[in-house]
């Protein structure tokens, strides 16, 4: 077992892990953090995604002890300070963009992670964003859609509902 | 102008703020103070004797506290089916015993032989790699043709032979189905598969058994669609426990779509273990586990053969399917060919006689059993690929093939014994043509051509069955429960509703349209209603959530208590304003008496109730709260046209859809939004069959396609925008509300659409092709471009 220390959606987190502890099992079982989700064991799903230093990642990947040290987002830090939905959490709301909600968390942090590199893209450049990312509830449309909506485009003409 | 509340608008989920900010309760989220972990050793062999487990060594393994094994549950009883069919002699089904851990042999990849019990997860998983296993392996049986054949191994030593049951439907109407064949001007046949699928829902399952040793109550968490069913099955069938001490919990779940209905054999394990150990036991299948033991779907390999007039009217059906059962029986495995096939085979037409045989075929092979659509989708599926081919056979238009022969009177008694009450097919097909643009194919075709790609159309038509079902008629039917659904709703002093539903929500936004539907009858805000499900201690009886029947069934037995609450408080308003009963009116939340300006509010109604100090108390009870069992007297039968537009690349095979457009008849719609996002779901899966997803076995009984990186799950790139379209709805005769169910439509219409595209077209660039089996992989349609 070795300690591990993380800043985690801006608050220092410690916890004992072992060197095989993947960082998803520890921010759900060491951290009790559980809106990151595990749907696969073969990281294809996506549903585990959070963002380290800033950057995409999925956290059935990385080791706990390979974030040591690291700043992590995840979901549960992702609305605005007064409690309220961000942009992106609130245009998957407002067009449906979930169902079941068990990838929602991972979807969340895929888009927050494309719209700030790219904040205007288009429905292709969305949709090979998410390659890595299943949903099998939604079928994508609203998905696609909502991720549109919150970077500000027109999304009246994309078949409603 | 769309509604901005009640029945008919498009309300924002309230569900989701929790699942956009990482606050939602799934199974996996919950830790019982004190628990254990359990790890299931599983066969990695498809068929074979046990001769020896030996537990010694991985006993003493750090952190185990007992290692399980059928021995340990040699007094229980074994996971039960829910469905007993009879077949075509009278016979009911062969039913194999299905223990909850492997005795004395294994039938499949992925049965459990022992279930290793320990402090942590990895300690569990490390003592079950020590377990030593002798096996015998025997040859296995995975083809169900090879499977009914004399000598064939067997799976079940017991039983005459691997054959479950060979189904006859409806049996006397055989001989004039074989004759209008024969006389037939014109027969069109064809033999195709019903690829096998799994479910996976993104939610892997879960179990957490409790003990209480203090009350002697047993806790289940588990990610269930009906968690009174499993309280049913698992108390009463396997573990001998009644309901009254027996918890079932099914908090929020990541999706089910159908896999996660059965009772399952872990969720006997961590119940019976937590007992054992007196400690709470948690499993959490990985993805790989899932693939070898969530019950798979589909898998039927069908001939089919329409005998037509020389007029083009269909005058006869004959379908002759086999269907894996898998190694056992899943809870519902015996009706999903059946009952919910064989039904559905008179599709949108009127076809004077049609047959079905149904052979049920055990193998070793993960069990199969209902997975979305369930039955319908196979019956669809065969049915539009035969009209298509037909029509290509007799060089007519595919839709006005379909046209001429659509059922439009109604209602109409099939001749495969369902009675559909409502439906205007040719309106949807009308929609249809329109949203989904035909009169511009011909412009698109173009282009396709022009970037040197074939483009092809594809247009189907499906019905289904929902609402599932009435309890007399499904018990005559080999049901093995009754299939209503109940409701409690209870109105707080204050004047808010707690509505207790036996219906299950993992991803359909029951929290959000059920008190759309009691807020509109009340004339509240829908926020003051709230949704409690899954639960079987605060919930009443309840069946749960499958076939398309939430609202159809749940929600009318909800409409049906609501109701009495009115009946109730006008009683109770009457007594306040001093008017007779028969003249109080409730609307926008307030009572008043007819023809004159008195009134009182809702809030002050319900107050009343529990502070009863002016109420007429020698007539009526204080309090309010009332419970309806609603059985619904018939089936629905949502029904509709989908139209897919595919472009195949030439030099790869590959497929890509272009366009898919969905008009659905569902009736009444209580929120067109959610309404949509299911059809979306469904056609995602439906797409996913016809062209990506496909359980692969080898002939040893391997499972090859065991993960995401070799069943291609559809990803936001391999689909479309979607056109939908629900506006012809023709409400249900026979439910208060007009519903027919919309959960599994896209599931069931979609594949056949892109597989008629397919074919369309190759046929359009000069192929002769008439058939490709799904899914339609490029190397599949390249094969068949190139032969
Ligand atoms: S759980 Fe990480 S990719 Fe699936
Ligand atoms: S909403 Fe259920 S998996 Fe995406």
């Amino acid at each position: 077992m070795a300690q591990v220390s993380m800043t985690v959606n801006g608050a220092v987190k410690s916890g004992e892990v072992e060197g095989r502890t993947l960082l998803s099992t520890f921010l759900r079982e060491g951290l009790g953090m559980t809106g990151t989700h595990v749907g696969c064991d073969t990281s294809q799903c996506g549903a585990c995604a959070v963002h380290v230093d800033g950057k995409l990642v999925k956290a059935c990947t990385m080791l706990a002890m390979e974030a040591d040290g690291a700043e992590v987002a995840t979901i549960e830090g992702q609305a605005n300070a007064d409690g309220s939905l961000n942009t992106i959490q609130q245009a998957f709301q407002d067009h449906h963009g979930l169902q079941c909600g068990f990838c929602t968390p991972g979807m969340v942090m895929s888009a927050a992670a494309l719209l700030k590199e790219n904040p205007t893209p288009s429905e292709t450049e969305i949709r090979e964003h998410l390659e890595g990312n299943i949903c099998r509830c939604t079928g994508y449309h609203n998905i696609v859609k909502a991720i549109m909506a919150a970077s500000g485009q027109d999304v009246t003409a994309i078949a409603a509902e | 102008m769309p509604k901005d509340s009640g029945i008919g608008a498009s309300s924002k989920r309230r569900e989701d703020v929790r699942f956009l900010t990482g606050a939602g309760n799934y199974t996996d989220d919950i830790n019982v103070n004190g628990q254990a972990y359990v790890h299931f050793l599983r066969s990695d062999i498809a068929h074979g004797t046990i001769n020896k487990i030996d537990t010694s060594a991985a006993a003493a393994m750090p952190g185990v506290i007992k290692i399980f094994t059928a021995e340990d549950f040699a007094a229980v009883g074994g996971v039960p089916c829910g469905w007993q069919v009879t077949d075509k002699h009278g016979n009911p089904m062969q039913e194999p015993k299905h223990p909850v851990l492997a005795e004395g042999k294994v039938r499949y990849v992925g049965e459990m032989i022992a279930g290793v019990v320990a402090e942590t997860a990895e300690q569990a998983r490390d003592a079950a790699e020590a377990i030593e296993l002798d096996i015998a392996e025997l040859p296995a049986v995975v083809d169900m043709k090879a499977a009914v054949q004399d000598g064939a191994p067997k799976v079940h030593d017991d039983l005459p032979s691997n054959l479950c049951y060979d189904w006859g439907f409806v049996e006397e109407n055989k001989g004039a189905v074989d004759e209008a064949i024969a006389n037939a001007a014109h027969v069109t046949t064809l033999e195709l598969v019903n690829n096998r699928l799994v479910a996976n829902p993104m939610e892997p399952r879960v179990a957490i058994g409790d003990f209480a040793r203090g009350t002697g109550d047993s806790t289940l968490y588990t990610t269930s669609q009906n968690p009174h069913v499993i309280r049913l099955l698992m108390g009463a069938f396997v573990l001998g426990i009644p309901e009254h001490k027996l918890r079932v919990i099914a908090p929020d779940v990541g999706g089910g779509f159908g896999t996660k209905i059965f009772h399952y054999a872990e969720e006997a394990f961590v119940t019976f273990a937590a007992k054992a150990i007196n400690r709470a036991v948690k499993w959490t299948s990985s993805r790989s586990e899932a693939f070898i033991s969530d019950a798979h779907g589909r898998d039927h390999v069908t001939k089919i053969d329409l005998a037509l007039d020389a007029d083009n009217n269909f005058t006869a059906i004959r379908t002759e399917t086999y269907a894996n059962m898998g190694a056992y029986l899943s809870t519902f495995a015996p009706s999903v060919p059946t009952w919910l096939h064989g039904t559905l085979m008179a599709g949108n037409y009127k076809t004077p006689v049609i047959y079905v045989n149904v052979k049920a075929v055990f193998t070793n092979t993960v069990p199969v059993d209902a997975y979305r659509g369930a039955g319908r989708p196979e019956a669809t599926y065969q049915l539009e690929r035969l009209i298509d081919k037909a029509a290509r056979e007799l060089g007519v238009d595919p839709i006005a093939l379909r046209r001429q022969n659509f059922v439009t009177e109604f209602p109409y008694e099939t001749p495969v014994a369902v009675a559909y009450d409502t439906g205007d097919y040719n309106a949807t097909m009308d929609t249809l043509e329109q949203i989904a643009d035909l009169s511009g194919f011909e412009a698109r075709l173009a282009e396709s051509k022009a970037k040197g790609k074939l483009r092809g159309l594809g247009v189907n038509c499906y019905i289904e069955a929902c609402g599932i079902a009435p309890s007399n008629l499904v018990g005559q039917l080999g049901a093995r429960a009754g299939l209503y659904e109940s409701a409690t709703v209870r109105v707080n002093a204050t004047g808010g509703l707690v509505v207790m539903t036996g219906s299950h929500s993992h991803g359909q936004g029951h929290e959000t349209a059920f008190p759309q539907v009691i807020a509109e009858m009340i004339g509240i805000d829908e926020s003051m209603v709230e949704i409690v499900h899954g639960d079987t201690a605060n919930t009443p009886m309840g069946m749960g959530t499958y076939g398309s029947r939430s609202l159809a069934v749940g929600g009318s037995a909800m409409v049906r208590a609501t109701e009495k609450i009115i009946n109730k408080t006008k009683k109770i308003a009457a007594h306040l304003l001093e008017a007779a009963e028969a003249d109080i009116e409730l609307k926008d939340g307030q009572f008043s008496v007819a023809g004159t300006d008195k009134s009182v509010a809702w809030g002050d109604v319900t107050l009343a109730a529990y502070v009863p100090h002016n109420y007429p108390l020698e007539d009526i009870e204080p309090g309010l709260e009332e419970t309806a069992f609603y059985d619904p007297s018939n089936f629905t039968y949502p029904a509709g046209a989908y139209a897919c537009e595919v472009e195949v690349d030439p030099d790869t095979g590959k497929v890509t859809i272009e366009r898919f457009s969905a008009a659905d008849d569902f009736g009444n719609v209580v929120n067109p939004m959610i309404v949509s996002g299911q059809v979306h779901g469904g056609i995602a899966q439906g797409v996913g069959q016809a062209l990506l997803e496909g359980v692969v076995y080898d002939e040893n009984g391997q499972l090859l396609s065991a993960s995401y990186m070799d069943y291609a799950m559809p990803r936001a790139d391999d689909l479309p925008f979607y056109a939908v379209d629900h506006s012809n709805g023709t409400p249900c005769t026979h439910n208060p509300l007009g519903v027919k169910g919309c959960g599994e439509a896209g599931a069931i219409g979609s594949p056949p659409a892109v597989v008629n595209a397919v074919v369309d077209a190759l046929q359009r660039n000069g192929s002769n092709v008439t058939h490709i089996d799904m899914p339609l992989s490029p190397s599949r349609v390249w094969d068949a471009m190139n032969s």
